[in-house]
């Protein structure tokens, strides 16, 4: 690691004001990304700004429908969590133990890494981010590859989901990482049917044409007439667009059988 | 810096550097080098010790982080004359041939089994020790120790 100045803010205003006041700094949540990005010398903030130490900021909470989970709450706290049972299977299967113990949602939708679980919910569940400035809905936070709606300093405080009345997700994990090669959430909330894909494109997305099929026929055998263009997917060493675009559409049946 | 902890139930002052990870300072400060740096690259699990209550990666820990912290090592749980029921398991059931991996295995292990309530089966423990390598390949006898264990305890 290069060096850095680490810091540990017990409020969010300070931790905001460290920020303001860092040459190129950074917000450190569970870290499960971060550290081992800095260990590989992909990045060299100059400072370190730790939110562990902010009060307030971790559970899982229900009101009137909404399941509200604190920015910090860690994958391990999601997924012992009962509201959302969806919400909880996904968390249940980021990464490892250790790292369920460590990472955290925030942490995970402010990275917008391709390949995260929680974004296929954020988009699916009708979720809305909070963070220190606003509230952002779930639809316009994800913007491109690693990119987000959230300014220079802004924080993700909680992110609220809509309890569905339904809901299943179903991924093809990389074996050795347990990222999501693709990921698809489904959610039913009366007529209207959210289709959340992470790790096909650049970022997590609704796939509408898929929402509409099934919005017309709630059925694995309706998938089956929808062309998925995989022209903007990823390609890497874990598989082609073509194989991701295979791949949304054999995962979301899947989920669709779930629930159906 | 300095960050005080607790570690193996005493409490522990340490001076760091910003960038220290926990693992530096169990190794390195407080000379316990039972917890082991294999990959350090969040693979293994080679490192992982109890912090709060929890197992966690220590190479992927900042000692910042730890400060105020109360952590348990491989040392913390037993001693040779007075082995904890998981090292105890390990040795009946031949769960270790290098023992490299063994550190983080009986640390993951024992979280596993305390929050399983008693009903964790082989499927069970297979995905609990997903974040543990061994590279001798001896899963076999280490799944069938992590098992006895939790009978015995």
């Amino acid at each position: 690691m290069y060096q850095f100045n680490y810091h540990r803010p017990s409020t969010l205003d300070e931790a905001r004001s460290l920020m303001a006041g860092a040459e190129d700094g950074v917000y450190l949540s569970g870290g499960m990304t971060l550290i081992p990005t800095l260990k590989q010398r992909l990045a060299s903030p100059s400072d370190v700004i730790d939110l562990g130490a902010i009060p307030g900021l971790t559970g899982v909470t229900v009101n009137d429908g909404t399941v509200s989970v604190g920015g910090m709450t860690r994958h391990s706290e999601v997924a012992a969590s009962e509201a959302i049972p969806a919400l909880a299977d996904l968390a249940s299967r980021i990464g490892d133990a250790h790292v369920r113990n460590r990472g955290t949602i925030g942490g995970s939708i402010a990275n917008s890494d391709p390949a995260a679980d929680y974004p296929a919910a954020v988009v699916a569940l009708g979720a809305t981010v909070h963070t220190t400035n606003r509230s952002i809905a779930g639809s316009d936070y994800f913007t491109g590859l690693f990119e987000t709606a959230l300014h220079d300093g802004e924080i993700v405080t909680s992110v609220d989901f809509c309890v569905p009345d339904a809901a299943a997700y179903e991924k093809f994990p990389n074996p050795a990482s347990r990222y999501a090669v693709v990921g698809v959430m489904v959610a039913r909330c009366g007529d209207c049917i959210c289709v959340g894909v992470t790790g096909a494109g650049a970022c997590a997305f609704r796939a509408t044409a898929l929402e509409e099929a099934l919005a017309a026929d709630f059925s694995p055998g309706a998938v089956d007439g929808v062309g998925i263009d995989h022209s903007e997917y990823n390609s890497d060493i874990h598989a082609s667009a073509e194989f991701r675009g295979h791949l949304v559409g054999v995962l979301t049946k899947r989920a669709v059988a779930t629930i159906a | 810096m300095e960050i005080t902890l607790t570690v193996n139930g005493a409490a522990k002052t340490v001076d760091v550097a910003d960038n220290a990870l926990l693992v530096d300072v169990l190794r390195e400060s407080l000379g316990l080098t039972g917890t082991h740096v294999g990959c350090d690259t969040s693979q293994c699990g080679a490192c992982v010790v109890h912090m709060n209550g929890d197992a966690v990666k220590s190479c992927t820990v900042l000692a910042g982080q730890a400060n105020g912290a109360d952590v348990t090592t491989i040392e913390g749980i037993g001693n040779p004359d007075d082995l904890h029921p998981m090292q105890e398991a390990f040795r009946d059931n031949h769960a270790l041939q290098c023992g490299f991996c063994t550190p983080g295995m009986i640390m993951s292990a024992i979280d596993l089994v305390q929050k399983g309530g008693g009903a964790l089966d082989e499927a069970a423990v297979r995905d609990g020790l997903e974040g543990n390598l061994c590279r001798c390949t001896g899963y076999h006898n280490i799944v069938k120790a992590v098992l006895a264990a939790q009978s015995s305890t």
